[in-house]
């Protein structure tokens, strides 16, 4: 599905149209087909260049699958991921391994993303002797200047990962994704390992590189102030589907699906007069049984016979809005989940 | 039962110095708090602050080469210096713990009935039989789908959720007067926080326990402890009861954290307020006060000795000689 309401500009930097992959799990008896999970189930999305895209939704939403896939490093079951009008998983594998300079990935972890063996400079440098030969010289001066805009010092170059905090780790991670220069950065939960005044200067380092180099982010994160800060759109994930997806400000104050609502109002408040507020038991549908109706019907106050029967499907609901909900003009016509004093 | 105002666990001055390899380090420094039957005290603060530190020296946890000072009386006993057979005694049956990872804090080898019986078999007189029925229902109790069908189930069959409920049964099988939460929830996603803090929340309530929480998440403190302590470089920097330190925060460092945080509704292009500097080596923490060197309003007395803590409020203590300049700064949000 497109936006149709907003005109294109320019070509999209990365277009996916109606992903899918499923894994098979292990066969549990001999004279049954084995079961399949729908991890990824018909996402559609577009990033222009030097905007951003917020994933966010729970474990086993698909957001980290999803990743894999912008990043083709998974063929997908059915569905298309283009770079630039170009088709990943169409190009013969020497085009794609070249076509990687344009997209990067940051690792969650930057404690098990970054070789303890080897040094930052090998570290840094790798994506780049990935694309071909070049010559050493070259290679440190190229290092040296991403170690310095991502805030680290040359002399960092020659030292081993053991040797840095984890908010260091994680710019020598963002350094080496900066180093071929690529169009996009697909980061999933970049800062969610960091202590908070950590993550603060890392949060801070992505924005001041996307304005430096017109980057475009595609953030996985479950944390939605990091996304609301750095994204110009987000998409809600809910087992393996887009439930929501529009501007920040709009999904935040206008929520149209349940779910966002639900996972807006779970996050807690630090303010004094913080009382707890009851959820209640929500539990998590199964991503192996794809039943009809609405995948989020079981855990939805709204849900009533028709989202049981029928599946709703990802529609406009304003402008660059879109939800897929069968009762979407009552869950906006509800009052906006508080948002953080300021 | 004691009586209701003496406090259930007193801790004072208590002091501990590890070992590492890079000489011994002060990991913690004057803490003191106490706590009485049914109430909630919040530990925040960053990694390397001392809070973890601080909830394994109470439960006689820490390595054997940690020299610990001060005192941790348990109802009046004494539990510094107490040998570890008799803490045995008391860990798991007395004073539990949830850790921070659910994937790791069980044994992979056995079923989940097993560890949740374990405390039972070890403290009480039950037998196994006793003991497995006991283990289904706190399994219940925790809201564990099918208790009585999945009790021989083995870990990995279970979700992150479900495997921290697990765990928090564990913890409880014992009806402890005091449960340390060392980030409970921090693996989880946050509807499912949510649905495991309004359980530790119930169960807090319902037996009459005492809660330690620890958390890096402001947010989670605020919801869901009575009093809070802001812990940095091994002392406590901040204390009070929860809503007294949110509407006033004294400290430079709490300030800090709490600027630091991304919050929801801070629309793209927001630059968050980032604390100077890094964290301190707790093997060569400075001479004067802990947060000194990141400190925007730090001057040269501040490096010369700890300072002590000052009263700004009725039980709200904040440990910096400079809280005229810093809560008239208009304090939070500046």
């Amino acid at each position: 599905m497109t936006m149709p309401d907003q005109p294109s500009p320019a070509t999209p930097l990365l277009e996916v149209t109606d992903l899918a992959q499923r894994y098979t799990l292990p066969r549990e008896s001999l004279f049954k087909p084995a079961a399949q999970v729908h991890a990824l189930n018909g996402v559609t999305a577009q990033v222009m260049p030097g905007r951003s895209l917020g994933v966010v939704g729970e474990s086993g939403s698909g957001k980290s699958t999803f990743a894999r896939l912008v990043m083709a490093l998974e063929l997908p079951s059915a569905g298309q991921v283009s770079l630039l009008g170009r088709d990943l998983n169409r190009m013969p594998p020497d085009e794609l391994r070249r076509a990687r300079r344009d997209f990067q990935m940051v690792f969650q972890d930057p404690y098990g993303s970054l070789d303890p063996r080897q040094t930052i400079a090998r570290i840094v440098a790798e994506p780049l002797t990935a694309l071909g030969r070049i010559d050493r010289a070259t290679l440190r001066e190229r290092v040296a200047i991403v170690l310095r805009q991502v805030g680290l010092r040359d002399a960092d170059m020659d030292k081993f990962p053991h040797e840095f905090s984890g908010g260091q780790r994680q710019r020598i991670a963002i350094a080496r994704a900066l180093i071929t220069q690529p169009k996009l950065i697909v980061a999933d939960e970049p800062v969610s390992a960091l202590d908070v005044s950590v993550q603060a200067q890392v949060l801070n380092l992505m924005q001041d590189l996307q304005d430096e180099f017109g980057l475009s982010y595609i953030l996985i994160s479950h944390d939605l102030a990091v996304v609301d800060l750095l994204c110009d759109e987000i998409a809600v994930m809910y087992l393996g589907r887009i439930v929501e997806q529009g501007r920040p400000a709009d999904l935040f104050a206008h929520s149209a699906h349940p779910y966002t609502r639900a996972l807006l109002d779970a996050v807690p408040r630090a303010r004094a007069g913080g009382v707890r507020r009851r959820r209640g038991a929500q539990p998590i549908g199964s991503q192996a049984s794809a039943a009809a109706g609405c995948p989020y019907a079981p855990r939805c106050p709204l849900a009533d016979q028709h989202c049981r029967e029928t599946a709703p499907a990802l529609r406009n609901v304003g402008d660059a809005h879109l939800a897929a909900c069968h009762h979407t003009d009552a869950v906006m016509a509800l009052p906006p989940v508080v948002a953080e004093a300021g | 039962m004691a009586d209701g105002d003496a406090p259930l666990i007193e801790v004072k001055n208590l002091g501990v110095t590890l070992n590492t390899s890079r000489g011994p380090a002060q990991a913690v420094r004057g803490v003191s708090f106490a706590l009485r039957r049914g109430e909630t005290l919040g530990l925040v603060g960053e990694s390397g602050c001392g809070k973890s530190v601080t909830a394994l020296a109470l439960m006689g946890l820490l390595p054997d080469s940690a020299v610990i000072s001060g005192s941790i009386r348990l109802d009046g006993a004494e539990l510094v210096g107490l040998p570890d057979s008799a803490y045995c005694k008391l860990r798991g049956n007395r004073i539990s713990m949830i850790f921070q990872e659910p994937m790791t804090a069980l044994n992979p080898m056995h079923t989940i009935g097993h560890q949740v019986a374990e405390p039972l078999l070890r403290h009480t007189g039950v037998s196994a039989a006793q003991a497995r029925q006991e283990a289904i229902a706190l399994l219940d109790r925790v809201g564990l789908p099918d208790a009585s069908k999945r009790v021989d189930a083995y870990p990995h069959q279970f979700s992150g959720g479900q495997r921290q409920r697990i765990t928090i049964a564990m913890a409880l099988a014992c009806q402890p007067d005091v449960l340390i939460a060392d980030e409970p929830t921090t693996a989880l996603d946050v509807t499912i926080q949510g649905q495991i803090l309004d359980l530790i929340a119930d169960l807090v309530a319902e037996r009459g326990m005492s809660m330690i929480l620890i958390s890096h998440d402001l947010g989670v403190i605020a919801e869901n402890v009575e009093r809070m302590m802001v812990m940095y470089g091994g002392t406590v920097v901040e204390s009070g009861e929860t809503n007294a330190v949110f509407t006033r925060m004294g400290h430079p460092y709490t300030q800090g954290l709490f600027r630091a945080r991304p919050r929801l509704g801070a629309r793209k292009g927001t630059r968050l307020k980032t604390i100077a500097g890094t964290v301190p080596e707790l093997a060569d923490l400075p001479a004067g006060c802990t947060f000194a060197d990141r400190c925007a309003i730090a001057e040269a007395r501040c490096r010369a000795a700890l300072p002590a803590v000052v009263d700004v409020g009725a039980a709200h203590g904040v440990r910096c000689i400079r809280t005229d300049v810093s809560m008239a700064a208009g304090g939070v949000g500046a």
